[in-house]
């Protein structure tokens, strides 16, 4: 996933660079190390909070994220196959995230309840985090 | 023979990057809660005492070698071919890998789960 968010920020600098901005080379490479950063210290937080195993289909929704800023935001055309793809991946993401394994965590240590909801309530940030961080930078999409 | 490199690429970056993410996965389990451990003790031990965790550096250096049998994967391969394939096997090979070295309780939920991102990531970055 780190490749993935290096090939993310990479390809989107670099897409700025040749196509869009054609002056601020630095600024913008700079803007996808931090992005790079973001994303990595959001999901080295989200696992320590959660198994390998969630937390790896949630991240597959920057791919959604990803073909729907495509989609909307750069008017790009986006083919049934690749709908068909967005809609795997969520049903993945809703099958992992719904029903009871919301709170199965293999590691869970025995915290006491009030440290458990208070994790949770900062779990809730982090996604609109790395939201941000993806969405921080939406014009440079790989495809 | 190229699509023998290529594909000899293609496992290779699965197997980094799954070593990698569950080297990091193991050692974020080993620095606890992140968010009691900086309430507790501020940003900057967090960020220490992650950075010096020796899983970190190995998954670090395991997802280094990951990307870079990726350029070679590329260097061989379309990436309409590379991207998908590695994309989605990682999925899956990290659901094995938790399973086994993590002790993650993957039941039928999280392989399907697993399952279907790894066919929709499939299908998207194909």
């Amino acid at each position: 996933m780190l490749s993935h968010g290096m090939k993310q920020t990479g390809s989107i600098s670099v897409h700025h660079l040749q196509g869009v901005i054609f002056a601020v080379l630095n600024p913008w490479v700079a803007i996808g190390i931090l992005l790079l950063l973001a994303f990595f210290a959001t999901y080295m937080t989200a696992l320590s909070w959660a198994d390998l195993t969630y937390v790896l289909p949630a991240t597959s929704l920057g791919y959604v994220l990803l073909a729907l800023v495509a989609r909307f935001v750069l008017h790009e055309h986006v083919s049934p196959m690749r709908w068909l793809g967005i809609a795997l991946i969520t049903g993945g993401v809703g099958f992992v995230a719904g029903g009871p394994s919301l709170t199965e965590h293999s590691h869970a240590k025995g915290d006491e309840p009030l440290q458990e909801a208070r994790a949770i309530a900062d779990a809730a940030k982090s996604p609109l985090l790395a939201k941000d961080a993806r969405n921080g930078a939406p014009t440079g999409v790989q495809s | 023979m190229k699509a023998l490199y290529t594909w000899g690429a293609i496992l290779a970056i699965v197997f980094a990057s799954v070593v990698g993410d569950v080297l990091l996965a193991r050692a974020m389990r080993q620095v606890g809660d992140v968010g009691a451990l900086r309430r507790r003790s501020g940003l900057g031990v967090v960020i220490a005492r992650t950075l010096g965790n020796p899983y970190f550096l190995f998954g670090v250096m395991a997802m280094a070698v990951a990307f870079f049998s990726l350029l070679f994967a590329l260097s061989w391969g379309d990436v309409s071919l590379v991207a998908p394939a590695a994309a989605s096997l990682t999925f899956i090979g990290n659901a094995v890998a938790a399973k086994i070295f993590l002790h993650e309780k993957v039941d039928r939920r999280r392989w399907i789960a697993a399952s279907l991102v790894a066919a929709g990531v499939a299908l998207l970055a194909g």
